[in-house]
């Protein structure tokens, strides 16, 4: 009776959609491509660079969690994503908002604590929302969003679109224990949501392999029945293939899906995290070797996509739209102290 | 007007909201085919479906994180959390996120979901599942917060917080249930932050909540007609908003105040009230304000052990005379 009922041991050919992970090979990417995935990818890296440095002259306080090095994890996600799907993340949220299309500007605003950020100043780093681009933030307790990522494809289900819930959390949130809820309800409703557990190796300030019994995230649906692959989240195209796939499979409603994107993280896990857990030669090995823009960079170069000239007109494009939005959010005014008592009821 | 209960009134208050709103949607634990643990659902899963219906897995984050996620996308859910005292199962989402969310995202995030708890004592459930918690969801700003104490009001308040556009937390009270009350016909609406004056009187002010409604009218009754004392009883019905105007006309008129709370002592409601009575009416009053409340222990789940640990009649009654002699 107990096999009978074990969905897993009779079809697991069936709950796979994919034999082997998708990094093996990423699909190549047409010259559009490529230049989209450089340009989106290098904004994050250079509007998180800016962050940092204006966090280290003391305009922006609090906390301030940066994205660099994880850059091809959301940039290839959003490439797979069709309008009306919907992201939600933690607190390493900046370029999840800058590849949703949130502006620049309002983003940075809200860091220095101004009247045009996203939230007026009331949400800061962790608490940036954008409905009009299907971005329900910005969360800062570890693994909340992801029970509210389940709850946005439990809505998308009721109502029987076709949008997914795109709910992002890291190998740390992976231990919490609404996780574990969240998944048994989304598989037991056939919800259509794709949990990207953005493995970058150090939860906090505690490595993978000394805070988590399993390490190979994919496999934490397991006992719930969803089935999950790695990808090389390095990669940007690997990334992107994976989502399309993701993407169709719960919206052939077929539940949810897991994908554990290989990242790695450069910078400390805040910005007062002097990241003494690794060595310097660990983080430069990653850098060197797999960095996200730099593989694209060269790929362009190597079929003569690009010129050195041309990357460098991309990069100044990017720079300027960075330095507009640190210049603009360092001199928008203050929050008026009257919004204090705003928006805390309707 | 019919004769109905607490427990049918749930029940007739969900469907009312489901049948008038599409995007009302209901989720708990045996909420559907099972009907309610305290059969305060019964009815609603045949009427309105599975989907409408949803009976969950035991995951009180996955309930709450499901409605709220919803609730995001304008969906107005109704979220059981069995019994209140598992509210401390999912206080992340009571305390961290349906009540932030809407200040931290400048008002864009909205949060319309009501979450029914059955609270109080009175059962011999013991320390777990008797708690009087309406205190927790009061402490947190973004929350709204409703106690009714009677089938009318059952329906009237329900209407209100799924119609509302902020998370209501909804607290029924569990040895109200059996209770039976007279309820008008037809559609029932009332609103969130009123007060309701019970029994007229000029000598106290006795405010109580639940439970406590109806054993501080009893004691008015019984103080009126053995000592001569005459009590003005307010059911608070609804913590936040709070009615402040009531509560403090009341104490203008009859300068003396008494709150009747089942919560143990420590930062109970009351205090609250009390807290505001002596700032903003200090001059009206000719007495101390005198709480009435559980102790502040963990419930006791022997039948004479609870019984005495709750505010009773008799401890309402000697109380009021006490401090009116």
């Amino acid at each position: 009776m107990a096999l009978a009922n074990n969905k897993q041991a009779a079809t697991p050919a069936a709950r796979n959609p994919s034999d082997k992970p998708s990094s093996a090979s990423g699909p190549e990417f047409a010259k559009e491509q490529e230049l989209l995935a450089l340009r989106e990818m290098l904004l994050i890296r250079r509007f998180e660079e800016k962050s940092g440095q204006m966090y280290g002259m003391g305009l922006i306080g609090g906390f301030c969690h940066l994205y660099i090095g994880q850059e091809a994890v959301v940039v290839g996600l959003k490439m797979a994503m069709q309008d009306g799907d919907q992201m939600i993340t933690a607190y390493r949220d900046h370029g999840h908002m800058i590849a949703s299309g949130m502006d620049p500007k309002g983003v940075m605003a809200e860091l220095t604590g101004r009247r045009s950020g996203y939230s007026r100043g009331k949400g800061g780093s962790m608490h940036m929302f954008s409905l009009e681009k299907h971005f329900f933030g910005g969360h800062g307790i570890v693994g909340a969003q992801v029970s509210l990522g389940t709850g946005l494809a439990f809505a998308n289900r009721y109502r029987k679109n076709s949008s997914v819930s795109l709910t992002f959390f890291g190998d740390g949130a992976a231990n919490q224990g609404q996780v574990a809820e969240s998944f048994n309800m989304a598989e037991l409703w056939k919800l259509p949501v794709i949990y990207v557990i953005e493995n970058n190796r150090y939860a906090m300030g505690t490595s993978v392999s000394r805070a988590s019994a399993q390490t190979d995230f994919s496999k934490r649906g397991l006992s719930f029945n969803i089935p999950g692959e790695q990808v090389d989240g390095m990669d940007v195209r690997a990334v992107k293939a994976a989502g399309e796939k993701a993407l169709k499979w719960c919206r052939e409603g077929n539940g949810p899906i897991i994908l554990e994107m290989l990242t790695y993280r450069y910078r400390g896990h805040s910005m007062s995290d002097p990241a003494k857990y690794r060595t310097k030669e660990e983080v430069e090995k990653m850098r060197s070797e797999q960095d996200p823009i730099e593989q694209v960079r060269t790929r362009l170069l190597a079929k003569k996509l690009a010129t050195e000239d041309d990357l460098k007109k991309i990069d100044a494009q990017v720079r300027a739209i960075v330095n507009e939005a640190a210049e603009f959010a360092t001199h928008d005014p203050e929050p008026d102290p009257s919004e204090l008592y705003t928006d805390v009821l309707a | 007007m019919a004769e109905l209960t607490y427990r049918d009134a749930v029940s007739r208050a969900i469907a009312q909201e489901m049948a008038r709103d599409n995007n009302v949607v209901f989720l708990g634990e045996d909420i559907g085919k099972a009907g309610g643990v305290f059969k305060a659902t019964v009815g609603l899963y045949e009427r309105f479906g599975p989907l409408r219906v949803r009976d969950t897995p035991i995951s009180e984050q996955a309930i709450l994180g499901a409605a709220m996620g919803a609730a995001m996308t304008g969906l107005k859910p109704i979220a059981e959390i069995m019994f209140s005292d598992f509210l401390a199962v999912c206080f992340d989402h009571i305390a961290n996120e349906m009540a932030k969310n809407r200040y931290m995202s400048n008002g864009q995030l909205k949060c319309p979901l009501v979450v029914r708890t059955a609270n109080g004592a009175g059962s011999r459930f013991g320390a777990q599942h008797s708690q009087s918690v309406e205190n927790w969801a009061m402490m947190i700003p973004g929350l709204k917060v409703v106690a009714p104490s009677s089938p009318a009001d059952v329906i009237g308040l329900f209407a209100a917080a799924v119609r509302d556009p902020d998370p209501v937390i909804f607290f029924e009270h569990k040895s109200l249930y059996g209770m039976k009350g007279e309820v008008p016909d037809g559609e029932i609406l009332d609103t969130l932050g009123t007060a309701k004056i019970l029994r007229p009187g000029k000598d106290a002010t006795i405010i109580a909540l639940a439970l406590m409604v109806g054993r501080a009218m009893e004691a008015a009754e019984r103080l009126k007609a053995e000592h001569g004392i005459d009590c003005e009883v307010i059911d608070v019905r609804s913590l936040v908003p709070l009615d402040t105007r009531c509560i403090l006309g009341s104490v203008a008129k009859t300068h003396r105040l008494f709150t009747v709370e089942e919560n143990p002592r420590l930062c109970g409601w009351g205090a609250e009230i009390a807290s505001i009575v002596a700032d903003e009416s200090f001059y009206d009053l000719d007495g101390p304000i005198v709480r009435i409340t559980t102790p502040h222990l963990p419930l006791p789940a022997a039948d004479n052990l609870e019984d005495v640990v709750l505010p009773t009649v008799d401890r309402i009654v000697d109380t009021v005379k006490r401090s009116m002699a």
